[in-house]
């Protein structure tokens, strides 16, 4: 397994429309699955990493998970590696968006097929990975996004997060032309071009939000969201608290003017 | 326009070329980085040397007051500078997420080829890491 890795189907096997090519893919349950990879950025995340890693584990033994350590002061390298995760150590802090850009970049030059992005707090239920994975090996989806709003789960969060969500989601479901419920999902599932175009230099770098869901609409790649469980994640400073907010909203607004305003050429 | 206000613009003007250009020489300052500079002082000084220069250029910008023309023009030359700053400075952060993320990923790559050469082939552990 380990001698051949470099020579595994490349993306195109999986992307091509190709009925001939559908019918000769073997779809076993554990070798027939397209080259998928699951990635993960965290920072400062000794603590929850290491369950994280454990339940994906369970659910889909068969994946390799990259985790994109960013830079963290505590053990998230070693806790990571030590439950069998590759890691990616970026030098220093450099943010959620180069992180998980870093994941995708890694995922086009080893050839994969398809990648999950997930967070690295446990927000993310592992049960949902297989769902994320059967919905984007569809004809007609590029990009899956896991949504905590498609189910009337037990997802509780501040009123603020919430009402952003719900606004940049409105946003994002005017300019697509479909029904975008959580842009702000850092739980989504992506297929060739897509994960081609998520690593090139269209990627907004900060946080790919609501801006990116639509710059990829543009683009031409088909979107879809899926409901899946979200749980609230314990003790964790979410990445749009305090004075960030006022940047988050900022930035938001200015990048889908901006993006909307960009000529981007339809594949 | 009063000769104290002419004659302290003058010499800063003559200071800040002179000291750019001495930065320059001795590699401080790259040339890219001198242009701004150099041009916002070489026109403030022409601008304060030259009376007859500051009364039409007061009138074109409609200044009652000539010393308010060169504090206009400071602010101007200023604001264009920081500007080519921010615009240098996007394209640095950009440049620098390459390096970290190829560092990243080189590093990785490295220890996985690392940890291959070491281990002979028929040895293989159970965990996932060499599945990349």
């Amino acid at each position: 397994m380990k001698t051949l890795s470099y020579q595994v189907p490349s993306s195109e096997t999986v992307i091509l429309e190709n009925d001939e090519l559908e019918t000769t893919f073997i779809k076993g349950p554990l070798k027939g699955h397209p080259k998928t990879l699951i990635i993960i950025p965290a920072y400062n995340e000794e603590k929850n990493i290491g369950a994280v890693l454990e339940a994906i584990q369970q659910k889909v033994p068969e994946i390799p998970i990259l985790v994109i350590n960013d830079g963290s002061a505590d053990n998230t390298e070693s806790v990571a590696r030590s439950h069998g995760a590759n890691v990616i150590s970026l030098p220093y802090n450099s943010g959620y968006g180069v992180a998980l850009q870093t994941g995708f970049i890694f995922a086009t030059r080893k050839n994969f097929a398809i990648v999950i992005q997930m967070d690295s707090d446990g927000q993310h239920d592992p049960k949902n990975v297989k769902d994320l994975i059967d919905e984007v090996q569809k004809d007609d989806v590029d990009v899956v996004i896991g949504s905590r709003f498609l189910e009337s789960g037990s997802y509780k969060s501040s009123f603020a997060r919430r009402a952003g969500i719900f606004i940049f989601g409105k946003i994002a479901s005017i300019f697509c032309g479909q029904k975008v419920t959580d842009p702000t999902s850092g739980f989504q599932a992506l297929k060739g071009k897509a994960i081609h175009f998520a690593a090139s230099d269209h990627y907004p770098p900060d946080y790919p939000d609501a801006d990116f869901i639509i710059l990829m609409h543009r683009y031409g790649l088909k979107v879809k969201e899926i409901p899946v469980t979200m749980h609230a994640s314990p003790e964790k400073e979410s990445m749009h608290h305090g004075h960030k907010t006022i940047y988050y909203v900022f930035k938001m607004f200015l990048s889908i003017f901006v993006t909307v305003l960009r000529n981007v050429s339809k594949r | 326009m009063p000769p104290k206000i002419q004659i302290i613009s003058i010499l800063i003007c003559i200071f800040l070329v002179a000291y750019v250009f001495e930065l320059v020489r001795r590699k401080h300052l790259n040339e890219e980085y001198s242009m701004g500079w150099l041009i916002t002082g070489t026109s403030m000084l022409a601008l304060s040397v030259s009376e007859g220069l500051l009364r039409w250029v007061s009138e074109l910008v409609g200044a009652t007051l000539f010393t308010s023309t060169l504090f206009f023009f400071g602010l101007l030359f200023l604001m264009i500078i920081c500007l080519h700053f921010s615009i240098r400075i996007s394209a640095l952060t950009n440049q620098v997420r390459k390096l970290t993320q190829s560092i990243g990923i080189l590093d990785l790559e490295n220890k996985t080829l690392e940890r291959q050469i070491r281990q002979p082939p028929w040895q293989s552990d159970s965990s996932n890491v060499e599945q990349l």
